[in-house]
């Protein structure tokens, strides 16, 4: 089947997730061998993909870490888990 | 998630916290700071509040750590926690600003940004803090439905059927609200992308 532009960016996260059905995926190929607009649009979506997947896209602020694991100190003062043996023991 | 949490034993690191060593706990989330960070940021839109809540995430996690089930691995716990913290804070807020029409349209067509080629941009461009600035912005102004797919999905690499189980809904509703975040993402960063990054890049310095 041939498909039109727009019905190709339907599938494009399909696509890029490949789940899409065998014969779906054969129609999208054979449109992006010769559209290069929609070949660009799937390169693009995928490049940006890759990019805000990278961890360094939000950074931790300064401080973060330390300031966490003190409260996480002061959490474990004194803080233990009830026995899962003995469950109704341990109320405080 | 990352990478360097993956060839640690975390059930025998759980078991142990939990017969008392709490103090394995700061090692045990070591690798996960930054992607609940991220994630609350995402959601949240604010610095302050973000690390808030990325915090509040970890405590709850730690007092709760007895009602983990190893069914999942530790870290989509985790990030489970953190979507529940975020989305209770945005609730809290009541943030008059409501999503634009797109997110009521879902049944709607998407259309992309149309270009008729794309150059490659490397990773190493994330570097600069005008990509970085461009992306997060980009991230934050999704619509709610949207962000919080796209960030389970295509940030934290959970799998379709884990994202639509900790966002409560059905796996087909995942993978449109999905379509639709990636295209929102890539009509919006395509032509913003091909603007800042220089043309003439790969010549060689004379």
């Amino acid at each position: 089947m041939v498909l039109e532009c727009k019905h190709v960016w339907e599938h494009i996260s399909g696509y890029l997730d490949g789940t899409l059905d065998a014969a779906v995926l054969e129609d999208v190929q054979k449109h992006l061998e010769h559209c290069e607009i929609c070949s660009a649009i799937l390169d693009s979506t995928r490049n940006i993909l890759i990019l805000t997947a990278d961890e360094r896209v939000f950074e931790l602020p300064l401080g973060f870490s330390e300031w966490l694991h003190a409260r996480l100190e002061a959490e474990m003062q004194g803080f233990t888990y009830r026995p899962s043996e003995t469950t109704d023991a341990g109320d405080t | 998630m990352t990478a360097s949490s993956e060839n640690r034993d975390e059930s025998q690191m759980i078991a142990s916290i939990l017969a008392g060593n709490t103090h394995e706990f700061h090692r045990l989330i070591q690798p996960y700071e930054r992607s609940v960070y991220s994630m609350a940021l995402s959601m949240l839109q604010n610095e302050a509040d973000a690390e808030d809540a990325a915090q509040e995430a970890f405590l709850k996690a730690f007092r709760n750590l007895e009602k983990f089930r190893g069914e999942a691995k530790f870290s989509t716990w985790l990030i489970s926690i953190t979507l529940n913290e975020a989305r209770s804070r945005l609730r809290q807020k009541k943030t008059a600003k409501t999503d634009s029409l797109d997110e009521l349209n879902e049944g709607g067509h998407m259309s992309p940004a149309l270009l008729r080629d794309w150059r490659e941009i490397p990773s190493a461009a994330l570097e600069r803090q005008e990509v970085r600035l461009l992306l997060q912005d980009a991230i934050t102004d999704l619509p709610h439905i949207y962000r919080e797919v796209f960030v389970l999905r295509d940030m934290e690499d959970l799998s379709v059927n884990q994202s639509a189980e900790a966002l409560g809904i059905s796996v087909a509703a995942t993978k449109v609200r999905l379509h639709r975040a990636r295209l929102m993402l890539q009509k919006k960063l395509a032509p913003q992308l091909k603007q800042v990054m220089p043309k003439k890049r790969w010549l060689p310095w004379f």
